[in-house]
C-alpha cells in the first residue's frame, strides 16, 4: 500500500500565465492556471476533472516543461522529492514522465506508426507494442500505416500505446479515450489501471466527470484554472456532504444523475480573474474574506481543499 | 520604463522602412529633367562629393538618373502588382467557389504560367504587345498572380468548410453574403501580404526586361536601362555606373521582402505571439 | 407533423463502409429524442444528415412530409459539439445573434448572458458561453426542430444543466422537437421523452476501425 510520506509528484502554487496581443499593441497577461495544488502518489490514477478549454492541457506541459515561449511558471514541482527543474525536465520527459497527448497531430506524419511506437525504447519493443495494440483492437497491420491514414480513435489508441511502451513512472493521459469505442476506452484505462496497481502512477486529464468517477482513486476538481479540492473518488459517490469545497457541491447536483440544478454564474475568464477565493462570485456561502486573498490548501477529512469556509 | 513589445518593434521597424521608401519614389518623382540633363565636361567622373554615384558617359548624374529610375520602376511595380492581386483574388476565389471543372481549368493555367520561366514570359508578353510600357505592365501582370492565387484558392476551399459558414447558408444567407461577410474579410491580410511582397518581384523583373533590351526604351530613365548602358563602360573601367545603381536596387528590393515579410508575421496567427 | 429519416443509406465515399443502411427515425414536433450511442456509430453523421448539412445516397430527409427546404431559413437547426468552430472568429458576439435576426431580449436573460459580452470577440469567451450564443442563434431563427450533437460534452456539467435548463423550457414553450445526440445515459435520460440506441438499431453503423 502506499505511505502517505511517500509522493511521485508535487506541485504547490503554480501559476502559468501568457502573455498575449491584443487587438493593437498592448499586451496582457492571461493567467491560465491559478495556485494549482496537486500530489500525486505511487500506485494511484489521480483524474483531473474540469471542462474542455479551462487550461487543464496546460497542466501537462508545464509538468513536462513543454510550454511555448510566451508562458510563465511560477511556484514549485517536486519529482520524487526533488525540483523539478527545466534540465531535469528535459532528462525525463519520455523515459520517466510520458505524455498521451490529446492531439493527434502530436504524431510524426512521416513516420510508420509501428516504429514511431516504438520510440527510442532499445531494443525495440516490438514483442510487447504488438500485444499493447492487440489489447486496445488495433488491427495488425496498424504498424505499417502512417497517421494520416488513422481515425481519430485509432490515433489516441496509438498515443496511449507509445506512453506506456516506455515504462515511465508517470504517465500524463490528456483526454485519452475520446473517439474510443466504449470497450476500447474500458480496455485503455483498464492498462493505466495494472499500471498504478504496478507502483506506478497516472494522471488523467478529462472533461468527462462520469469517467474520472469510475477509474480514478482521487479526483482533483479543477475550477478556472485552480483544483478547488482534492478527494477520494468514492467521496463523490455518496453526495455533497462527503464533498468539501462549494464547487464539488455544486457540480455534483448539476449533474444529470443527480438533480440537473445548476448554480448561477459563469466561470471568470483568464485575463479578468477575481482577487480572491476564484469561485468567491457564485459561492453561496461566501463570506468577506473570500475575496480578499486566496483562500489557503487546508486538508479536511482526507482531501484537500481551497476553501476558508469547509469543515 | 515600459518595455517595447516585440510586436511594437515590428511595427515600428516596419513604419520606418515604409517611409524610407516612400522617401525614395518622392525624391525621384520629384528630380526634375534638367537634374539629369548631360554635359560631356562631366562626363565618366568617379564617385565624389559633388556626384555620389558619380557620373556616366554623357556626364549625366548617376544618383539622381537612379532615383528618378527607381521611382518609375517603382510606379511599374506598384501597378502591375495591384492588377496581378486583384487577378489573384477573382481565380484564387473563383477556383475555390466555382464548379470541379473551374477549378480544374484554373489550375492547369497557374501550372502552366508558373511552369514558364518568368523573364521569358514577360519578354514574350512585353513584345506582342508593343513593348513600352504597356507591354511591360501586361507582362508583369499576367505572370505574377499564380501563387497568390493559388494561396487564396486554398484559403478559400478552407473557410468554405467551416461549420459557421454551414451555418449561416441555414440560416438563410445566399452564397453572395457569406462571399462578402464571413470569405473575404478573411482575405484580407493574405491579399495586402501577397500586394507586398509581390512588389520587389514585379521591380525586378521590370528591370531585369529593361535590362535586356524588351522593355522600355532607352529614353527612359529606367533603373534596367541604366544597368544595361552602364555595360558597355564597365570595361573602360567605369565600375561605379553599374555597381553603386545595381546595389542601390537590391537594397531596395531587400527592404520591401523586408516588410512584407514583417507583415506577414504580425497577421500570421502562427507568429502573432512570439 | 414530424421530421423524419425515410430508409436513408449513407457512407462518406464509395470505397468506404455504410455507415447507414435503410436507416429510418420519426421525431415529432413536441417530442424530444435522445440518440444514444458510444463511439464510433455515426451519431454526428445522423445529426448531420437530419439538419441537411450532409445528403443521403439514397432515401429522405422529410419534414412534414415535404423535403427540407434548399433556400430560405431553415426549420431544422443543428448545434455543433465546439461552439468555437460554428462561430466566426472575427465577428463581435452581437453580430453573431444578429445573422439569425434581432436580439430576442427574454433569451438573452434567459440564457444568463451579459451585455457586455455582445460587444467581445469568441475568443475572448469560454466554450459554455460561447455555446450560448450558437443555441441562443439557432432559437432566434424561429426552428421547428433543434438538434443538438453532443452539444455539453465539452462544458462542465454545471453550464450543461444551465444551458440544457433554458433549452428545456424554450422548447416547451414554443413546441419544439429537439434530437440530442449523446453518448452520456444520465443525460439522455434527463432530457428526453424517448430514447433510440443506435448500437442496439439492426442496420447499426460499422464502428470505425
Amino acid at each position: 500500500m502506499k505511505q502517505k510520506e511517500e509522493t511521485l509528484l508535487e506541485i504547490h502554487d503554480l501559476s502559468v500565465s501568457f502573455r498575449m496581443y491584443g487587438q493593437g499593441l498592448e499586451q496582457e497577461e492571461l493567467r491560465v492556471i491559478s495556485d494549482l495544488h496537486l500530489t500525486v502518489h505511487p500506485g494511484e490514477i489521480v483524474a483531473i476533472a474540469g471542462s474542455s478549454g479551462s487550461g487543464k492541457s496546460l497542466l501537462a506541459s508545464a509538468i513536462l516543461g513543454i510550454l511555448p515561449d510566451n508562458a510563465t511558471v511560477r511556484g514549485h514541482l517536486h519529482y520524487k522529492g526533488e525540483e523539478l527543474t527545466a534540465e531535469r525536465q528535459r532528462q525525463l520527459r519520455g523515459k520517466e514522465i510520458a505524455l498521451v497527448p490529446q492531439s493527434v497531430a502530436f504524431l510524426d506524419p512521416l513516420m510508420k506508426v509501428g516504429k514511431q511506437a516504438d520510440g527510442h525504447v532499445k531494443p525495440r519493443p516490438v514483442e510487447k507494442r504488438k500485444s499493447l495494440f492487440r489489447r486496445l483492437e488495433l488491427p495488425e497491420k496498424t504498424e505499417q500505416f502512417y497517421p494520416f491514414q488513422l481515425s481519430g480513435g485509432m490515433a489516441r489508441r496509438v498515443l496511449v500505446s507509445t506512453a506506456l511502451l516506455v515504462d515511465a513512472q508517470l504517465v500524463i493521459a490528456d483526454e485519452p479515450t475520446p473517439g474510443m469505442s466504449l470497450n476500447q476506452a474500458l480496455e485503455a484505462l483498464k492498462l493505466f489501471r495494472e499500471m498504478a496497481d504496478e507502483g506506478r502512477a497516472v494522471i488523467l486529464i478529462t472533461h468527462d466527470i462520469d469517467l474520472a468517477f469510475a477509474f480514478a482513486d482521487r479526483i482533483a476538481v479543477f475550477y478556472a484554472g485552480t483544483t478547488v479540492e482534492t478527494a477520494p473518488a468514492s467521496d463523490f459517490q455518496k453526495g455533497p456532504d462527503a464533498l468539501r469545497h462549494p464547487y464539488s457541491k455544486a457540480l455534483w447536483s448539476a449533474l444529470p444523475q443527480n438533480g440537473f440544478t445548476p448554480i448561477d454564474g459563469f466561470q471568470p475568464y483568464a485575463g479578468n480573474l477575481p482577487e480572491g477565493c476564484l469561485f468567491a462570485p457564485r459561492c453561496p456561502y461566501k463570506k468577506p474574506e473570500c475575496e480578499r486573498a486566496v483562500p489557503p490548501v487546508r486538508e479536511v477529512r482526507g482531501g484537500e481543499v481551497r476553501c476558508y469556509c469547509s469543515v | 520604463m515600459k518595455k517595447i513589445n516585440h510586436r511594437t518593434r515590428i511595427v515600428i521597424l516596419t513604419v520606418m522602412m515604409t517611409v524610407l521608401l516612400v522617401a525614395v519614389y518622392a525624391l525621384g518623382a520629384m528630380i526634375p529633367d534638367r537634374a539629369v540633363a548631360g554635359s560631356f565636361l562631366n562626363a565618366s567622373k568617379p564617385p565624389s562629393w559633388e556626384h555620389p554615384f558619380g557620373t556616366d558617359a554623357l556626364g549625366r548624374d548617376l544618383l539622381m538618373r537612379t532615383l528618378k529610375g527607381l521611382a518609375v520602376s517603382m510606379t511599374i511595380g506598384l501597378c502591375a502588382s495591384l492588377i496581378s492581386a486583384g487577378i489573384a483574388v477573382l481565380v484564387g476565389i473563383g477556383a475555390a467557389i466555382g464548379s470541379s471543372h473551374v477549378d480544374g481549368v484554373i489550375n492547369w493555367l497557374i501550372d502552366l504560367v508558373m511552369g514558364v520561366p518568368h523573364t521569358v514570359l514577360v519578354i514574350l508578353i512585353s513584345f506582342a504587345m508593343g513593348r513600352g510600357l504597356k507591354g511591360l505592365l501586361i507582362g508583369i501582370a499576367a505572370t505574377h498572380w499564380c501563387s497568390l492565387a493559388r494561396l487564396i484558392r486554398g484559403e478559400v476551399l478552407q473557410l468554405r468548410s467551416q461549420q459557421y459558414v454551414a451555418i449561416s447558408r441555414k440560416l438563410g444567407k445566399s452564397g453572395g453574403w457569406i462571399l462578402v461577410h464571413h470569405l473575404l474579410p478573411h482575405l484580407i491580410p493574405q491579399f495586402f501580404v501577397g500586394l507586398i511582397l509581390m512588389f520587389p518581384h514585379a521591380i525586378l523583373h521590370e528591370a531585369s526586361v529593361s535590362f535586356l533590351g524588351f522593355g522600355l526604351s532607352p529614353e527612359e530613365p529606367a533603373i534596367g536601362i541604366i544597368l544595361s548602358e552602364s555595360m558597355r563602360y564597365l570595361s573602360t573601367g567605369m565600375w561605379w555606373s553599374a555597381v553603386l545603381p545595381g546595389l542601390t536596387l537590391v537594397l531596395l528590393v531587400l527592404l520591401m521582402d523586408q516588410i512584407g515579410e514583417y507583415l506577414r508575421k504580425i497577421l500570421d496567427p502562427y507568429t502573432a505571439q512570439e | 407533423m414530424a421530421l423524419e429519416a425515410k430508409n436513408i443509406y449513407f457512407r462518406y465515399d464509395k470505397r468506404l463502409p455504410w455507415i447507414f443502411q435503410d436507416f429510418s427515425l420519426s421525431v415529432d414536433k413536441g417530442e424530444r429524442l435522445a440518440v444514444f450511442a458510444p463511439s464510433g456509430y455515426g451519431k454526428t453523421t445522423l445529426a448531420m444528415l437530419l439538419a441537411g448539412f450532409l445528403t443521403p445516397r439514397k432515401g429522405e430527409i422529410l419534414l412534414n412530409d415535404e423535403p427540407l427546404p434548399r433556400k430560405g431559413i431553415c426549420p431544422v437547426q443543428l448545434i455543433f459539439q465546439h461552439p468555437e468552430k460554428a462561430i466566426n472568429p472575427r465577428w463581435r458576439l452581437k453580430r453573431v445573434l444578429e445573422e439569425s435576426g434581432g436580439l430576442r431580449e427574454d433569451l438573452l436573460d434567459a440564457f444568463g448572458i451579459e451585455r457586455a459580452w455582445l460587444e467581445r470577440f469568441p475568443r475572448e469567451l469560454s466554450g459554455g458561453e460561447l455555446q450560448r450564443f450558437c443555441l441562443m442563434r439557432a432559437l432566434q431563427s424561429g426552428a421547428e426542430y433543434l438538434i443538438c450533437d453532443e452539444i455539453s460534452t465539452m462544458l462542465d456539467v454545471i453550464t450543461q444543466a444551465q444551458i440544457w435548463n433554458v433549452v428545456l423550457a424554450e422548447a416547451a414553450k414554443c413546441h419544439m422537437g429537439i434530437i440530442a445526440v449523446t453518448h452520456n445515459r444520465h443525460l439522455a435520460g434527463r432530457i428526453a421523452t424517448r430514447t433510440v440506441d443506435l448500437a442496439e438499431e439492426s442496420h447499426k453503423a460499422i464502428p470505425s476501425l
